[in-house]
């Protein structure tokens, strides 16, 4: 079983005909992901590696039906993208995008805040995949492998090495969700981890966590009171300078409680198992399942 | 990005915030004329972008010119947290009667900007926080950015029960939320926001954080960017597409991904090694990347071994294997290359590296093994 995405979802691309939107939707629908259609304005009528470009969210929905959209417009026009898809009722939404100024993220949360129809994910994340059914990012589909194990990060690369631990060690994995790296973001780990514990085909949970923002807290706390499923997590930048952006517009260590250690020791006090090296995991998950 | 309080100051009398009169001074002569100006008593404040310089001794009120040339000579001569005094704000001493604070920033988890009052003003937030929780008064916006002032009263009457009082600070409040939204600002703060002698409201401290992320359409901000504060290579990093940060130790990194490149300096730190740096090369597989990359770490003299960690999704691992060819090509590499590429194409980026005689991991576990033991020799 998945969560949020499986074979069935219908996937819009806005911004497909730019470079990272055709060579993405080209990968999305080579996984096997149903991509109905792209969104570029002016562009309508045209094609991508056969799949059909329309001028508007609006088009599109209306001429295929999708359920889902994926951006991958410049930080500047991401907002709009965002907002559109809300005005439209998208009930999926996944902003790829890195580098929106905060403040346009507090204008798309107004959105979303009034329908509660749409998710959003992200924005700069990866995006999320069910594997075996379907993906909606950019991460690389060869290294993951189907079974039960949800994964939720808010990292790219990193994900990916915690999944290939699994994979080469077995454990496939349900659906593995990209929160992405930004300080607004539409969905939190609290979030996945509600949907995790209540998937019947998800029997153990990873997070992948990092300095920064108040997101691990918060979880730590929702896993001690509703979540039964083991919790196995891995917390980056440990060896982080408070202060310094590293890298994420989210990873930047603000107070005592937004550094690594102090995440870990929240999480292990929610009976989270909190290793300290990616590869520990399959162990961790091994010992927690039997 | 943040920018010093003289310069947080000139944006507040742009918006119309009451300030007193001053200006920034690098001479005493400088600070003299300023000083004849506003008259006596003034308030020299060193003008430093790190905490602590009311400890280091880098604020002090003075009342004529001797103490002000004196004064202004020492400060000028501190080091604070490492770092001298270019310039101090010179201005009129307020006659303090009461401190509030009063601020606008965005509270990430409810993804919200908030208007955050307090009637504990001069100390530090944090402090309040924690020991007087229930002193802290947040106003959500909900998203709109109106400067309405029917939705600020609450705020003014939250910390005033003076009518006029109340009047000027939703005046001075909208001028903050103004200057906040206009200059995209991460923070926009008044500690203290003061009554004085006279009875009026004044901002006697300033301070503004501006977003990295609108930097782009400032241009007119980041023109306040002060260097010193900046690390040169960091900047040159970022300009060429790469997300760098100093350290102290001797392992030198090249990772692809933030959260990747944060668990190698942390895998180097368990494994007995200390990493000299962040260094995410991004998720393009430009080899013209790579080449940046090794360039900007080499010039750390400290460096005994540079690991490259790279998982490929999008990015390719060939393209980063021809990136370390052509980079050994062009510049002189005196330190060993401990290279883990696993992902897209790592087959064909293998190949290429064993024809050129060199050795990769598959497991980061071993790369990052053997590039510590290599910085022990």
């Amino acid at each position: 079983m998945s969560i949020l995405i499986d074979q069935n979802t219908k996937v819009i691309v806005q911004g497909i005909t730019g470079r990272d939107g055709s060579f993405h939707a080209k990968q999305m629908k080579e996984y096997g992901t149903k991509v109905v259609g792209g969104v570029t304005p002016g562009k309508g009528g045209q094609e991508v590696e056969g799949i059909p470009v329309f001028n508007s969210v609006k088009e599109a929905k209306d001429k295929t039906g999708c359920d889902a959209a994926v951006i991958y417009v410049p930080a500047k026009f991401a907002k709009d993208a965002m907002l559109e898809d809300i005005a439209n009722d998208i009930p999926l939404i996944v902003c790829i995008t890195e580098g929106l100024p905060v403040v346009d993220m507090v204008e798309v949360k107004k959105a979303l805040n009034a329908k509660p129809g749409c998710r959003l994910i992200g924005p700069n994340c990866p995006g999320l995949i069910s594997p075996g059914k379907a993906k909606i990012g950019i991460m690389p589909g060869h290294i993951h492998k189907a079974g039960d194990i949800g994964v939720v990060s808010r990292s790219g690369t990193l994900t990916y090495e915690v999944v290939y631990n699994l994979t080469i060690n077995d454990m496939g994995q349900s659906t593995c969700v990209g929160l992405g790296g930004d300080p607004i973001i539409g969905t939190r780990f609290v979030d996945v981890l509600k949907m995790f514990q209540e998937d019947p085909g998800t029997k153990a949970i990873v997070m992948v966590g990092e300095i920064g923002g108040g997101d691990e807290q918060l979880a730590a706390d929702f896993i001690k009171k509703h979540v039964t499923k083991p919790v196995v997590s891995f917390i980056a930048g440990r060896t982080a300078p408070a202060g310094k952006r590293m890298g994420h517009a989210g990873a930047i260590i603000s107070s005592g409680d937004s550094t690594a250690e102090a995440k870990m020791q929240m999480l292990r006090e929610s009976g989270v198992i909190v290793i300290d090296f990616p590869d520990e995991i399959p162990q961790a998950l091994a010992s927690s399942l039997k | 990005m943040k920018i010093h309080e003289y310069q947080a100051r000139n944006l507040f009398v742009e918006y119309g915030i009451p300030v007193a009169d001053g200006d920034v001074a690098q001479t005493a002569d400088e600070a003299l004329k300023i000083a004849r100006k506003s008259g006596f008593p003034v308030v020299i404040k060193a003008q430093v972008l790190v905490g602590g310089r009311g400890k280091a001794g880098g604020v002090k009120v003075v009342k004529d010119e001797a103490e002000l040339t004196a004064e202004f000579n020492r400060i000028k001569n501190l080091n604070i947290k490492g770092y001298t005094v270019e310039r101090i704000l010179v201005a009129k001493a307020i006659d303090i009667k009461k401190e509030y604070y009063l601020a606008v920033t965005i509270d990430n988890i409810k993804g919200d900007v908030v208007i955050i009052a307090s009637a504990e003003g001069g100390v530090e937030i944090e402090e309040t926080a924690k020991t007087h929780p229930d002193k802290i008064l947040k106003f959500y916006m909900q998203g709109v950015k109106t400067l309405d002032e029917g939705r600020w009263a609450p705020v003014a009457a939250s910390l005033f029960s003076d009518v006029r009082l109340q009047k000027s600070c939703t005046s001075i409040l909208q001028k903050l939320l103004k200057l906040f939204f206009e200059k995209d600002c991460s923070l926009a703060e008044i500690n203290p926001f003061v009554i004085n002698g006279e009875g009026n409201l004044m901002a006697a401290d300033a301070k503004v954080i501006i977003d990295d992320n609108a930097l782009d359409r400032h241009p007119e901000l980041v023109a306040l960017r002060d260097m010193k504060y900046e690390d040169a290579d960091e900047l040159e990093a970022k300009a060429k597409g790469l997300s760098f940060v100093k350290l102290e130790g001797n392992v030198g990194c090249i990772v692809n991904g933030a959260g990747l490149a944060m668990g190698t300096m942390d895998a180097v730190n368990l494994l007995g090694g200390r990493p000299a740096n962040f260094l995410d090369v991004g998720g393009s597989s430009n080899p013209e990347k790579v080449l940046n990359a090794l360039k900007i770490i080499l010039r750390n003299k400290d460096i005994k071994v540079i690991l490259i960690n790279i998982f490929g999704g999008i990015t390719r691992c060939d393209d980063i294997a021809n990136g370390i060819l052509t980079a050994l090509k062009q510049i002189e590499i005196k330190v060993p290359l401990v290279i883990r590429l696993t992902g897209t194409n790592e087959k064909e980026a293998k190949a290429l590296l064993t024809a050129a005689g060199m050795t990769t991991f598959t497991s980061m576990r071993q790369a990052v093994t053997e590039a510590v033991k290599a910085s022990k020799n």
